[in-house]
């Protein structure tokens, strides 16, 4: 029991030193959510180009391509060497005088559209921007010929038993065995579940 | 019947699934095709290395025969790892081997073609970090195989290996030299 309290102490303080790190890691991720907004860049200020307007239109081509060696950022964020480098090649076609689309296009006859992280709309790329909408509409027409069905096969008012199922029924219900030797086989489950709100109507 | 197939629906879209996700596990992301390819090759300048003769200048030095151009760098440990392999491409003696070194040092580069041996006929040496991006290039070891008129042929990523060489460089490489 005395050897109780230190231990009870060391899991506090154990505790608490995990509840200190929980909170510098949520703290870390929140800074780095506010960071990730744009504005941050893994652009040096030695890159930049002394004209606003130019430099502004190098972030806004550079967030769109992709950096070939990272494959899922786009240089405006990638720290690696070859982002960089191609960093500096679209602020040199700007100045040279290049429009938005002919640096793009640059890169794009060099890297094939992979170097674009938004894939252009043309033949072979239909598939990919149409078919969440081919899905979709697929489930729709489904789902609505679906309901459609089975709203045509429920009937609005069970079929009355015919005498058969009458004869039956009365069998079932005069043997409380369940009657094994008599049931017609042939009359199916599908006849049985009706048999249960006809027979009482 | 019909209903059997409204059943198995579920069932057939998940294999198709599986089958994309097999597939699609298997290629290898790094592996890009050449925007390059059976276009002729980009404009270029590079430097010679300090004290080794016969420098890659300009592509008017790779036309009038096939020849291959490998991307490498003495920072590049793939290279490396590849290198025996040219040593042996050389000494083969199909077509000539150049090889354009890039994001490095001229002293370096040197120091490694000096530890690790020299298979290049002609070594250029970029100085302005652009080589890399005219050509398409992700990384390094990549090599190139250019024709006669000064056309890429073909991109090979990553380090070349036995089964590259003998199966799909040397085969391509003849076949081009075909009159």
């Amino acid at each position: 029991m005395r050897r109780a309290g230190p231990m009870r102490r060391g899991r506090g303080a154990a505790l608490r030193r995990t509840a200190l790190q929980a909170g510098a890691v949520a703290a870390l991720l929140l800074g780095a959510l506010i960071g990730g907004a744009p504005g941050a860049g893994a652009v040096e200020p030695d890159e930049m180009l002394d004209d606003p307007a130019l430099e502004e239109r190098a972030r806004e081509v550079s967030a769109d391509l992709r950096c070939v060696v990272c494959q899922n950022e786009s240089i405006d964020e990638s720290n690696a060497d070859m982002a960089r480098d191609m960093r500096i090649l679209v602020r040199d076609r700007l100045l040279a005088g290049d429009s938005n689309e002919d640096v793009k296009q640059y890169l794009v006859d060099r890297y094939g559209d992979f170097v674009l992280l938004r894939p252009p709309f043309k033949p072979t790329t239909w598939l990919l921007w149409l078919g969440p909408a081919l899905i979709l509409a697929g489930g729709g027409i489904a789902a609505w010929s679906f309901y459609r069905r089975r709203a045509a096969e429920a009937p609005a008012v069970p079929a009355a038993l015919s005498d058969r199922e009458q004869a039956r029924l009365r069998a079932l219900l005069d043997d409380a065995d369940g009657g094994t030797g008599d049931t017609d086989r042939a009359d199916g489950a599908g006849d049985m579940d009706r048999a249960g709100p006809g027979g009482r109507a | 019947m019909s209903r059997k197939i409204v059943f198995l629906l579920p069932l057939l879209v998940v294999v198709v699934l599986l089958v994309f996700f097999a597939v699609g596990l298997r290629m290898d992301p790094r592996n890009l095709p050449s925007a390059l390819l059976d276009r002729p090759l980009p404009a270029f300048t590079l430097a010679g290395l300090p004290d080794r003769p016969q420098p890659l200048t300009g592509p008017d030095q790779l036309t009038g025969e096939v020849a291959l151009v490998n991307f490498f760098g003495s920072w590049c440990v793939a290279c490396v790892q590849e290198h025996p392999m040219l040593n042996r491409i050389q000494a083969e003696d199909v077509a000539p081997l150049h090889g354009i070194a890039f994001k490095d040092e001229p002293a370096a580069t040197t120091r490694f073609l000096a530890r690790h041996g020299d298979p290049y006929d002609r070594v250029g040496y970029d100085t302005t970090n652009r080589i890399a991006i005219e050509f398409g290039v992700t990384g390094a070891p990549e090599t190139f195989v250019i024709d006669k008129a000064g056309v890429i042929r073909h991109k090979h990523v990553g380090p070349i290996t036995e089964d590259v060489w003998a199966n799909t460089l040397r085969p391509l490489i003849e076949d081009l030299q075909k009159p």
